[in-house]
């Protein structure tokens, strides 16, 4: 039934390739930055993700999705995973999965959680991560770094302390997007203030006001997402102006 | 693709014959949505069926109170490769609403508070296949899965159930909804992974 349209519909660009491990890196103890090489990737836009799927010796397979920390034409690509304890496939690639080593990947997925520079852009971008959540918000910051032109970026990144922080160096670089970050546990040594949970008032003083109508990207496990989309909407912003992305994937 | 990965032995999580294919069975309940929770408070809730005729059929909260709720345990499947099995719902079947429509297109878009929509064929809605959905293992659906009222169709993946519906509408061609337009597949059945397109 369906299938009639489909044909009718454009070609897909997702199918399954195979990746190749360059390089593995350890971004924070329990988290790991991996290179893919991928041949055939058809290159991804900035907030885009693929899946990951595993094969076991007897033929089990498990699949799970992870966020692209990059972007653009590239077949190289970087994702940076946590390990969760207990976890099934994380725990693999985080301890296990050795450079030179193929994996199967599927993308790249969704087009909705995605910035893409060359839309004409007025208002500015608000890009809100917590913990590891800040993987897709930092593709769409290096991807707004490219570009000699475009909209105003912000991000507040929420994580428990500096040891914890993804993409440390690179956020500290970024010329076009200011970046705040919250420590939710632990200070930075010397930082003269203490650790504290983001309230309402702290994430209004840290973001652009909804007076400049800004698009809004928020991605962070549930509970974060929950409360700071509640308190953008009663900060005065346009729910259709906030997209969101919990961790368990898209959509 | 023929690759192997010497090392991962994996919990053989996925070797229950209930789980579709690329998918691991979890027990909590993970929350996935677009954007803002909506609030949709019982009292000014509704939900309306419209037609080609444009005859629209409609139930207040305490009016779909009256149209009679089953239980339910089946199993849930999201795209993002987890399942959950063996869930308790309550909700009215969808056969029950539709039983005044009358309706010549086969196919059907879901709209929901808060904006969203997904689209299915008429025939994977009726049938005791699907349900309006209110409750979910013994409580009431709290907002963030939903509630007051989500579309129940466990035989598809769990974007088609949508979350906070508020209508139905006829439609003669099988129009793309929200994340049909953005990538995912039209119709989502897990046993042939039609996960994207």
């Amino acid at each position: 039934m369906a299938r009639g349209t489909l044909l009718v519909m454009t070609p897909s660009r997702v199918r399954w390739h195979l990746g190749r491990v360059l390089s593995r890196q350890f971004e924070t103890e329990s988290a790991i930055r991996l290179e893919l090489d991928v041949p055939t990737w058809p290159g991804n836009v900035a907030g885009a993700h693929l899946d990951i799927r595993l094969t076991a010796p007897d033929g089990y397979q498990a699949s799970r999705s992870y966020s692209l920390a990059s972007s653009g034409e590239s077949t190289r690509v970087v994702l940076v995973i946590q390990e969760l304890p207990g976890g099934e496939v994380s725990p693999f690639l985080v301890r296990q999965l050795a450079e030179g080593e193929e994996v199967e990947v599927q993308g790249p997925l969704g087009r909705f959680f995605v910035w893409i520079p060359a839309e004409p852009e007025q208002s500015p971008v608000q890009l809100i991560a917590g913990g590891s959540g800040v993987v897709p918000l930092f593709s769409m910051a290096s991807a707004r770094e490219r570009e000699p032109k475009g909209a105003d970026f912000r991000l507040l990144y929420s994580v428990r302390s500096p040891r914890d922080e993804f993409f440390a160096d690179e956020l500290a670089e970024l010329s076009r997007t200011i970046v705040e970050i919250v420590h939710t546990r632990e200070s930075a040594p010397g930082a003269g203030r203490p650790p504290r949970r983001l309230t309402r008032e702290a994430l209004a003083a840290s973001t652009f006001p909804a007076s400049l109508s800004p698009r809004i990207f928020v991605c962070g496990p549930t509970p974060f997402v929950e409360a700071v989309a509640g308190w953008l909407v009663e900060l005065g912003h346009d729910p259709a102006q906030i997209r969101t992305e919990r961790f368990g994937g898209s959509p | 693709m023929g690759v192997i990965n010497g090392g991962f032995g994996g919990r053989h999580g996925s070797s229950d014959p209930r789980l579709p294919p690329g998918q691991t069975h979890v027990y909590d309940w993970p929350v996935l949505s677009t954007g803002p929770t909506p609030n949709v408070d019982e009292g000014r809730w509704s939900f309306t069926i419209t037609t080609e005729d444009e005859v629209a059929h409609r139930w207040n909260w305490s009016e779909f109170q009256e149209v009679g709720v089953e239980d339910i345990v089946t199993d849930i499947h999201c795209v993002t490769h987890w399942s959950k099995l063996d869930m308790a719902w309550r909700g009215v079947p969808i056969d029950r609403l539709f039983e005044d429509v009358e309706t010549s297109y086969d196919y059907v878009m879901v709209r929901s508070y808060g904006g969203y929509t997904t689209n299915l064929p008429l025939e994977d809605l009726l049938d005791g296949q699907a349900w309006l959905a209110t409750e979910a293992e013994g409580e009431p659906l709290t907002p963030e899965h939903g509630g007051p009222a989500r579309l129940l169709v466990p035989h598809l993946y769990f974007w088609k159930s949508a979350k906070w519906i508020r209508g139905m509408e006829m439609m003669p061609l099988d129009d793309p909804g929200f994340w049909e337009q953005n990538g995912y597949h039209l119709r989502g059945d897990p046993w042939r992974e039609e996960r994207y397109w």
